[in-house]
């Protein structure tokens, strides 16, 4: 595959079986390699979607300042893409995100501003819609409402599964911003009849709850609940016991929220099986592990991972 | 056996600081009714006109509710509940 540029080659993933994970020849898991995107991360899709909307509507041009609340990929993938057309980047961060993502975001030359750790993303885009008040300027592009999030997947990724696996019955993705379920959720809906769309949202540490209450809470604008067929929550427990059985049984090393989608991916798979339904399951892996190295998700016990995963954001 | 309730941090005033509590009831809604009586106050948290506050989620057996048949889902020994406030990521 040749392409004109990095940016170009966004996208177009493989999405590889899992034979010695899938329960049956009737009952298939399928995993669609996100990582395999130019910085690491379905999060390229988005990202550029979103610059390349800001610029045809003219609110982006070159010089600009780009503000935008992350907790690391979404940032690292603005990164890369604000370094090639010349805008300066600003993430504001929680500060209980790995040192991996900080340094790649440092890298490619984005300034990071850090929200306190208690409330996670909540906290971060708190601070960013403050400083958006603050510097009119600047443009958010905010990836929670803006939607050329789920507009990227629903043009985008949503396509490529539905290409390479026409007999899809289920999707199921990590809950986050919601753009990855809402795009393909809504492009798959309108395609395949039945098709089952489910989310798998990460349950983190008590810290990350540490609202003062519960008014305080945050839904990302872009979801919409109908798009969905049900959502899990996922613990860190599972999610790192399937991250290590994905690597172990598939040789598929990728990141710790990716555990979680394929935790509901094999929940939805058993209950295919006991109500002897044929399925084709289709989970996204959002990223790869690197990034997850110095957290310890993949040394030592399940027990041991899972208590240095307390209190950080591993999604 | 009964349903095992787990509280997250900010609503444990009403349970004298546990993290979890056991209560009965044949639905979500009954369930909450009989944590009221047990933690006053409670209730009013998690619900408001008779259905589930925006920024409350509530999992039976770590599945959101909301798709299952929210306040009337039905609920039986063994099972847990877990509410959580709204949290985002990305």
């Amino acid at each position: 595959m040749r392409f004109e540029s990095l940016i170009d080659s966004v996208g177009r993933t493989p999405l590889v079986g899992l034979p010695r994970l899938s329960p049956s020849a009737d009952v298939r898991v399928w995993a669609k390699l996100e990582d395999r995107n130019p910085t690491g991360s379905i999060k390229d899709r988005p990202a550029l979607w979103m610059i390349q909307e800001a610029e045809k509507d003219g609110l982006l041009r070159p010089g600009c300042t780009i503000l935008e609340p992350t907790s690391g990929n979404t940032g690292i993938s603005l990164a890369m893409s604000a370094k090639l057309k010349g805008y300066r980047l600003i993430c504001v961060m929680p500060e209980n995100t790995s040192e991996e993502r900080r340094q790649l975001l440092r890298m490619w030359g984005a300034e990071i501003i850090s929200s306190p750790a208690a409330g996670g993303s909540n906290e971060a885009v708190r601070v960013a819609k403050g400083l958006a008040a603050e510097h009119p300027d600047w443009v958010m592009l905010y990836q929670y409402g803006n939607p050329a999030n789920w507009r990227s997947h629903y043009e985008t990724t949503g396509p490529e599964i539905l290409a390479d696996l026409p007999t899809i019955t289920h999707f199921v993705a990590g809950l986050g911003t919601t753009g990855t379920l809402m795009g393909v959720g809504r492009f798959l809906r309108e395609q395949v009849p039945g098709v089952r769309i489910v989310a798998a949202e990460p349950r983190y540490g008590e810290l990350v709850y540490g609202l003062r209450n519960v008014d305080e809470g945050f839904i990302p604008e872009l979801y919409d609940e109908s798009v969905l067929t049900t959502r899990f929550s996922v613990g860190s427990a599972d999610a790192l016991r399937r991250t290590r059985e994905l690597l172990a049984a598939e040789g598929i090393f990728a990141g710790v929220s990716t555990g979680a989608a394929l935790h509901a991916a094999l929940g939805v798979a058993a209950k295919a099986v006991k109500a002897g339904e044929r399925a084709d399951i289709v989970f996204v892996v959002a990223d790869g592990g690197w990034k997850y190295l110095s957290t310890g998700a993949y040394e030592g016990t399940l027990e041991e991972a899972e208590e240095r995963l307390e209190g950080q954001l591993w999604a | 056996m009964a349903i095992e309730v787990r509280i997250p941090t900010i609503l444990r005033n009403y349970t004298d600081g546990a993290k979890a509590v056991s209560a009965e009831g044949a639905t979500l809604e009954e369930l909450i009714s009989n944590l009221e009586a047990a933690h006053p106050g409670i209730k009013e948290r998690l619900v408001d006109d008779g259905s589930l506050r925006r920024f409350v989620n509530v999992y039976l057996n770590d599945e959101d509710v909301r798709f299952l048949g929210g306040l009337g889902t039905p609920v039986a020994d063994g099972d847990t509940v877990t509410v959580l406030p709204a949290v985002a990521g990305g």
